[in-house]
């Protein structure tokens, strides 16, 4: 059978196979449809290949306090969500939520902290969620071998971690399981709506389907406008470094500093403008080495075993982007920089509603891109 | 299992192997030394609890990961010996610390 033939009898496509499609298409199919997921070749730029695995909630809503509230839904989602997959493929995804740290090498690093977790409370009567401004002294209670220069930091009791490598693998066996066709090489390059439907012209040839949903990280800016949508997206490069796999020491995950179930420590910590996955900035390196030893100095002692780049998935402003096409009804765009944090939603709350043709407006509405149309003051 | 070639003849050195006095030959890398001396193995597996001992002598397999001088995780084979040399067999995962 051709892959036109076959693709004939999709309910809908989804672009993207990485943490985000993986999840969302996951979600399609336990909610009965079939669907078709479109990925790219082994090189394309992957930011899921570069992500920390935090399932993270400290900072998150400032400006914007709905998406505080989406993110708790879904880290309190999280454990049934890793339950589920386990039960579903036997891998264990290793989700832990004791609590996690983001750590100040300065008083100058824990005011400017402070003030932001200030604004963040006072933004929103009712944000779902509290930070903890802590000093030295009841953080190093916590956290045994905490480096002389680290002066405070702040602490949230839901913030926690995973294994991505698996959670990756679990969403991609899970979806197949449930009957999600998997399509490797299938980069999209153009999408039509052709009455009420749509193909998709991707490097393999033509792919159609009912409903499309873009979860193709950055490359939806290029593609959410061929089918009335947007995507208005700023990619920002980041940086990974992974040491030995060592006893575990480290009970809580730091923004910047993990201990991964597997023994080993990441550690990243850098923001840089650009979309080049490709080489090292070792001066930018050299910061996150020496910051991350200031925080645990025991780091020093240990051998570094990879490190690389990737590149985030970034909106304009930083919030997710979820709409349903207007001028194509039955396109969605899925859009969101926490691929790892929000999956338990994607897959859970976000599939169910596209696999329904709606988005509840309640819940989503906030995402919408029509709030980057806002007239600029002359 | 191990014997050493006959023109083998580097100077005699001890090093102190999990505390007990070792006798071996300026130019043994520590690894070639731990089996010159008749340890069967250097670590046990952080994963199974195996023993390992040292296998390619070239650096890339990783087996022959042993405490050198207080510092975990050193790779036998690229190690040479040296006078007084503290080198500690390693039981499972090498901890933060050393």
């Amino acid at each position: 059978m051709s892959v036109l033939a076959a693709s004939q009898e999709h309910d809908i496509a989804v672009v993207g196979g990485g943490l985000v499609g993986a999840a969302v298409a996951y979600g399609l199919a336990r909610a009965g449809q079939r669907v078709a997921l479109l990925d790219g070749g082994d090189a394309e730029v992957r930011a899921s290949r570069a992500n920390f695995a935090l399932v993270w909630v400290q900072s998150k809503g400032l400006g914007l306090p709905q998406y505080a509230h989406w993110t708790v839904r879904s880290s309190d989602a999280w454990a049934g969500f890793a339950a589920q997959l386990k039960e579903e493929t036997g891998l264990d995804v290793a989700f832990e939520r004791p609590g996690g740290f983001q750590l100040a090498l300065s008083q100058a690093e824990l005011e400017t902290r402070a003030a932001q977790v200030n604004r963040l409370h006072n933004q929103a009567a009712e944000l779902p969620y509290r930070t903890e401004i802590l000093d030295r002294a009841e953080i190093e209670s916590m956290l045994p071998g905490l480096g002389p220069d680290v002066v405070g930091g702040s602490f949230c009791p839901i913030d926690g971690h995973c294994n991505s490598l698996r959670l990756y693998r679990a969403l991609h066996m899970a979806a197949r399981l449930h009957g999600v066709r998997y399509l490797p090489s299938h980069r999209a390059e153009r999408i039509a709506c052709e009455r009420g439907a749509f193909r998709l012209a991707t490097t393999a040839g033509d792919v159609r389907a009912g409903k499309v949903v873009l979860a193709a990280g950055n490359a939806n800016l290029h593609l959410a406008p061929m089918v009335g949508l947007e995507a208005p997206m700023r990619p920002e490069r980041g940086q990974i470094m992974v040491t030995e796999r060592v006893a575990p020491f480290l009970r809580y995950p730091v923004a910047t500093v993990r201990q991964t179930d597997e023994g080993t420590v990441m550690i990243g910590d850098s923001k840089e403008e650009g979309t080049s996955p490709d080489g090292l900035t070792m001066p930018v390196n050299a910061v996150m080495a020496s910051r991350a030893m200031r925080m645990f100095p025991v780091l020093g002692r240990l051998n570094l075993v990879r490190m690389w780049a990737g590149v985030r998935v970034m909106t304009a402003d930083g919030f997710p982007v979820y709409d349903q096409s207007e001028t194509c009804p039955g396109a969605f765009v899925v859009c969101c920089h926490s691929g790892v944090t929000l999956a338990a939603n994607h897959a859970l709350t976000l599939a169910p509603m596209i696999a329904a043709g709606r988005l509840d407006a309640d819940l989503l509405g906030p995402f919408s891109a029509r709030r980057f149309h806002v007239p600029k003051a002359a | 299992m191990f014997r050493r070639l006959p023109e083998a003849a580097g100077a005699a050195l001890a090093v102190s192997v999990d505390g007990q006095r070792v006798e071996v030959r300026a130019g043994d890398t520590v690894a070639a030394a731990l089996l010159a001396a008749g340890f069967g193995h250097c670590r046990t597996s952080p994963v199974s609890g195996a023993p390992r001992a040292p296998y390619c002598m070239m650096g890339v397999c990783f087996e022959c990961l042993v405490t050198v001088d207080g510092v975990g995780n050193r790779q036998g084979c690229l190690v040479p010996v040296r006078e007084g040399m503290l080198i500690e067999t390693q039981r499972g995962e090498r901890e933060v610390g050393r």
